[in-house]
């Protein structure tokens, strides 16, 4: 009893990820590191700190759109609405900007609040009416995209980013260091924290793993989920005002580019697409992946059409080697 | 004696498509300037075959209690593909709708292969290989071009004798020597058996891989009979991303819309055909009521929202709350 | 009763030398069973005899570990469903194997619809199907409605009918009747006969005494996983085939039961005419305080749903709950764990409903009791670490960790896991649904021990077990259940097996008794 004592002692002296590496994860982190000495070999200002910030810098807005992916994809289900979760979020905040002073300083909020109403839309479907989760998203996002062609009358919103979504998007709080960075960072804190230390985290890893199991435990499973779907429309939205402030202005067609990398970073980063199981680490890693592949993608100059068949080869493959453990068990 | 009320049963969501496609559409028509006249049915028919070869694409996938994201690019691909090859004389033609729909019938093969065989989620597995589809499209076509037998073309989109819009014949002969088969073949049925209930499925002895693997692969062989018709109305090709997602999203509405069950075993591509046309006519009733046209997405997305969350209400039937987690 | 030809004749199927584990369990140990064509042979047994095991060997869903079967005198071996359905054998579970979004026809077909051009012909389908259900009694079910549409006793007619439909040598019945109405059974029963006369092989698993009397030409009786005794219908009275069914090996020692005391009133758990669906009639008990309290009968007679009932996972119960005599509404799991109620419920399978096997035993451990370790949903670690560290050391968990996935420890050990989650939150009304189910005797032996001083300790407990065995050495009553009602309760010196098994069945216990003196 007491050596199994000292050694848990010993255990939790030591971070959980180097007690546990998840062998996705350990991938990850070495294809970062293949891609990076390929990149070297293209151009020396690869592995230059500049070049790597302005990775990190991209890598942001990926980051806070697969934060909520990841939260959903936990619990077993996906967000098809991340496309237009993120254009409103953006055309949403800069439109609130055209309002004044008042309009101006709620210009975040209010982008990230329509993107939680898009996730409360989907959550009620998913948890409480049981729709198929890919199925009420896929919804959602059309009438969402809906929304915004009425209200933009078919062209590219006029309205521009305020000041303070300029600033989080591409300004420098700490010199060096883009404000993007940092918000990523926070956000991933938050998601650390609320995944590994709080009742909502572990009640997300439960569902994912058995949601039969957890309901029978005495959680309100639904409540969970339905929390999850508003977190991931939120983030989403929050990605989509950070787009917005970087490139002044919002887009039509913004989020499109960001539904299918996002599900990659989620399960190339060793989250089962089946739920239940992953850590936040492994999305850190599948982001910076995802961006650097598209970063050498196009310092090699490979075309769209290129990138795409790469993603889902790369996708598929990766599913195959980690995606269908569960099933054969 | 009491048959028809049994073939009413059977044929009640389909009916029902029928129906609100044939009220939808008699309100078009009453309403259109030109009224009920041979070319506004062309016009109308060809703008509705695309999505219902799609739809049925989906269906097929849908009675397995599977699902197909990447139908919309198959449709894409193919189109691409058909603005290259079916071009020439009669013969080169012929190779060029062979070498189109061998290649949609790769496709799908290749997602059943993933899906059932590789035993991956078919919803990340499809849009990752739809992913891969519209690469392929876009090294096809990287803008927008390319050319169709005119002939071809002009014979499959004009009408029969004047009066019967050669798609809608075009649709029947697929319907006959796809469906029709697959429908009432062991295959067919063990495809809805193993979408209504897979255990039971097993326990009866039927071919349940074989089965979903061959809905996914004739869905590539549809959606790429779809690409075709697409190639013979605009003559050209374009791997239009928005394009392929917005069909791959429509198919699920219209199958909805056609009755067909998205937990699977439920459903025929008749009742997502009709699901297909009345989709298409909103578009139509937007336009004849003098609409803005802007409005199109909006409704569309909310007939698609309204339609799924119908399905719920076989939810309140539960009496056991552990079969909400199935 | 039976033709001399027949009698004579060479077996059909002949199973031996039998032997099947699931893990390091024994269903079946060198069992053995001959089946003759033109008879109908009955098999008995209590629960876990491996009457279930024997059908679904025979009907191609598991493979045997040991042993040969011998169909005409060839050694065959099934790898499917479908391979022994090819061979002549077909089965009517009890849970049905129909598929409901297809029409009766279809389903009656299934395995071998008539085809034209290569495609089914429907027409020609319903009239096969029509045949069918009129050969099972069953003419009222159109062919063309779907099985969904069936109300559940059609449902089990059509089943029989499918079952007919593939002519099969050998029809296998498992509690086939159980959802029939009587007039349903008469007409089955006369079809079964039929097809003894035609020279069909019929094997009949059911749990009613009545029914294999009037039907059964031969009868084996299973305990162990063994065949004790094989021997002609009606030779044998009531009495004495519950002798033979009892003789369990007895490897448990229970604590001591504490002599019968008073409880306090009111009772922690009172139900008053509890019904849900068909499957659960007018249940009433109680459960005091400091009392384990049994639920017994053969598998599958209402015990899981009234568990669940009371647990708030079922919908539309009807009667009333009543929790230290106060009337209580529960409409769900959250509402039944909240303090002012204090049940906990170890489900049935723990791997799907217990566990949540890829995640830690730490995380497994609190999950029931979050709201005890947590302030505004965020988790005190060291709050948390404390109230496991008691609970590993109480139970004894044996693991190389806190932090090593649930799956990897043993099922005795998982199990623990299971209960300490629960125990956790302190309640006060545990029910229980077969926890031993499956795991080694070692820790059979520290669960009984826990209950009992759990009990001692003021906590309410049902217990629901399909061993017998357990239920007299850990239960201080003991309720038997049979088709979802309580048909008897038995306390003290009645707490026997014999009566258990008795009661079970739903033998006469007026007779039981006479006989014994």
């Amino acid at each position: 009893m007491s050596d199994i004592t000292g050694e848990r002692a010993m255990e939790r002296r030591l971070p959980k990820f180097i007690r546990r590496i998840d062998p996705a994860v350990a991938t990850a982190f070495g294809c970062i590191l293949l891609l990076l000495v390929v990149g070297s070999i293209y151009s020396t200002s690869f592995l230059s700190v500049e070049y790597l910030l302005q990775q990190l810098k991209v890598a942001a807005f990926l980051g806070v759109i697969a934060t909520g992916m990841m939260i959903v994809i936990l619990l077993g289900q996906i967000d098809l609405s991340v496309p237009w979760s993120v254009a409103v979020g953006g055309m949403m905040a800069c439109a609130a900007a055209a309002f004044g002073h008042v309009g101006e300083a709620l210009a975040i909020p209010f982008g990230i609040l329509c993107g939680m109403a898009i996730g409360l839309a989907n959550g009620v479907g998913v948890a409480y009416l049981r729709i198929p989760s890919m199925i009420i998203t896929l919804a959602t996002n059309a009438v969402a995209q809906g929304l915004m062609v009425v209200y933009t009358g078919g062209f590219s919103p006029q309205d521009s980013a305020t000041a303070a979504m300029r600033y989080i998007a591409t300004g420098f709080l700490v010199p060096g260091v883009p404000n993007a960075v940092i918000i990523w960072a926070l956000i991933g804190a938050a998601a650390v924290f609320a995944l590994t230390r709080t009742t909502f985290g572990r009640s997300v890893y439960a569902i994912g793993n058995r949601e039969r199991a957890a309901y029978l435990s005495g959680i309100d499973t639904r409540r969970v989920v339905l929390i999850a779907f508003v977190v991931s429309g939120g983030l989403s939205a929050f990605g989509g005002v950070l787009l917005a402030g970087y490139a002044s202005k919002a887009a039509q067609s913004m989020g499109d580019t960001y539904l299918l990398p996002s599900i990659a970073a989620v399960v190339l980063g060793g989250t089962s697409i089946l739920g239940g199981r992953g850590s936040y680490l492994g999305t850190v890693a599948g982001v910076i992946l995802i961006t650097l592949l598209q970063s050498i993608l196009s310092v090699m100059q490979m075309p769209e059409a290129g990138r795409q068949i790469i993603y889902g080869v790369v996708i598929v493959a990766m599913l195959l080697l980690y995606g269908r453990q569960r099933r054969t068990e | 004696m009491k048959e028809w009320r049994f073939w009413l049963a059977e044929q009640r969501q389909t009916l029902m498509a029928i129906g609100i496609f044939a009220v939808m559409f008699a309100i078009y028509v009453t309403n259109h300037p030109a009224g009920f006249t041979a070319n506004v049915v062309q016009t109308a028919a060809n703008k509705s075959v695309l999505l219902a070869f799609v739809a049925m694409a989906q269906t097929l996938v849908v009675i397995t209690a599977g699902i197909d994201l990447s139908v919309g690019m198959i449709f894409i691909l193919t189109n691409c593909l058909a603005s290259w090859l079916v071009v020439g004389g009669a013969g080169a033609t012929t190779l060029g709708v062979i070498a189109v729909l061998g290649s949609g019938l790769a496709c799908g093969i290749l997602n059943g292969l993933i899906v059932i065989y590789g035993r991956l989620q078919p919803i990340v597995a499809t849009i990752a290989t739809g992913a891969a589809y519209f690469g392929i499209a876009l090294l096809l076509r990287p803008y927008p071009g390319g050319s169709v037998n005119e002939g071809l073309a002009d014979a499959l989109t004009g009408k029969l004798f004047g009066v019967i819009p050669a798609s809608l014949v075009a649709l029947a002969a697929v319907v006959l020597v796809v469906w029709v088969p697959f429908s009432r073949s062991v295959l067919g049925r063990a495809a809805y058996a193993s979408g209504s209930s897979e255990p039971a499925a097993y326990m009866s002895g039927m071919p349940i891989r074989r089965a979903k693997f061959l809905a996914y692969a004739l869905a590539g062989l549809l959606a790429s009979i779809g690409g075709l018709f697409l190639t013979f109305f605009t003559y050209t090709g374009e791997a239009a991303y928005a394009s392929g997602n917005a069909y791959t999203l429509f198919s699920i509405a219209a199958v909805v819309l056609g009755g067909v069950s998205l937990f699977g075993g439920k459903g025929s591509v008749i009742g997502a055909i009709f699901g297909a046309f009345a989709f298409r006519t909103i578009g139509d009733l937007l336009f004849v009521f003098d609409f803005d046209p802007l409005w199109q997405p909006l409704f569309q997305g909310v007939v698609l929202l309204i339609a799924v969350s119908l399905g719920a209400f076989g939810l309140f039937r539960v009496r056991n709350r552990l079969e909400w987690f199935g | 009763m039976t033709s001399p030809e027949t009698a004579t004749a060479p077996p059909l199927l002949s199973m031996s030398g039998i032997s099947k584990f699931y893990g390091g369990v024994r269903a079946l140990e060198k069992a053995e069973l001959t089946v003759m064509p033109g008879r109908i042979h009955a098999i008995l047994g209590e629960n876990g005899a491996g009457k279930s095991t024997l059908i679904k060997i025979m009907a191609g869903v598991v493979a045997p570990d040991q042993g040969r079967l011998l169909l005409d005198g060839r050694e065959v071996s099934f790898a499917s469903p479908a391979d022994a359905a090819a061979s002549g054998i077909a089965c009517v579970f009890q849970e049905l194997s129909l598929i409901p979004d297809l029409s009766v026809a279809d389903n009656i077909c299934i395995s071998n619809p008539p085809r034209r051009f290569g495609l089914i012909d429907r027409q020609a389908q319903r009239v096969i199907a029509a045949e069918a259900l009129a050969r099972a009694g069953a003419d009222d079910i159109h062919p063309r409605i779907l099985v969904k549409d069936l109300p559940l006793s059609r449902r089990q007619m059509v089943e029989i009918a499918k079952a007919l439909a593939r002519k099969p040598r050998i029809l296998i019945l498992d509690e086939a009747t159980s959802a029939l109405t009587a007039g349903d059974v008469a007409k089955v029963f006369a079809v079964l006969k039929r097809f003894r006369s035609e020279g069909m092989a019929l094997l009949y698993i059911s749990h009613r005494m009545h029914e294999i009397a009037e039907l059964a030409d031969e009868c084996t009786v299973f305990r162990n996983g063994r065949n004790v005794a094989t021997y002609k219908a009606g030779t044998r009275s009531e009495t004495e085939v519950v002798e033979m069914m009892i003789g369990r090996e007895y490897k448990n020692v229970f604590p001591p039961k504490p002599a019968h005391v008073s409880r306090p009133q009111p009772p922690v758990l009172e139900c008053r005419d509890l019904g849900w669906d068909d499957r659960l009639r007018n249940i009433s008990l109680t459960v005091g305080e400091g009392e384990v309290v049994g639920l017994g009968g053969l598998d599958g007679q209402g015990q899981r749903d009234l568990l669940l009932a009371l647990f708030g996972v079922l919908r539309g119960t009807t009667g009333e709950i009543l929790i230290d005599g106060k009337p209580q509404t529960i409409a769900s799991p959250a509402r039944a764990c909240h303090e002012n109620i204090g049940m906990a419920l170890i489900p049935e399978d723990r791997k799907t409903e217990g566990l949540m096997l890829p995640m830690t035993v730490r995380e497994n451990l609190s999950f029931a009791a979050l709201d005890r370790v947590a302030r505004r949903g965020i988790i005190d670690r060291d709050k948390e670490e404390e109230l496991i560290d008691g609970m590993v050391r109480l139970l004894g968990i044996k693991t190389a960790g806190l932090d090593i996935p649930v799956g990897a420890l043993s099922g005795g050990n998982q199990q623990k896991v299971v209960i300490a989650k629960w125990l956790m939150r302190g309640p006060r009304l545990i029910l229980l649904n077969d926890p031993t189910r499956g795991i080694d005797v070692g820790t059979k032996q520290e669960l009984y021990a826990l209950l009992r001083r759990l009990a001692d300790q003021g906590a309410a407990i049902l217990f629901y077990s399909t061993d017998y065995d357990e239920l007299i050495g850990c239960c201080d009553r003991v309720l038997v259940l049979y088709d979802g009602s309580v048909i008897n309760e038995l306390a003290g010196d009645r707490l026997t097996e014999r009566a258990l098994i008795a009661s079970a069945l739903n033998v006469d216990q007026a007779r039981m008794t006479e006989a014994r003196i």
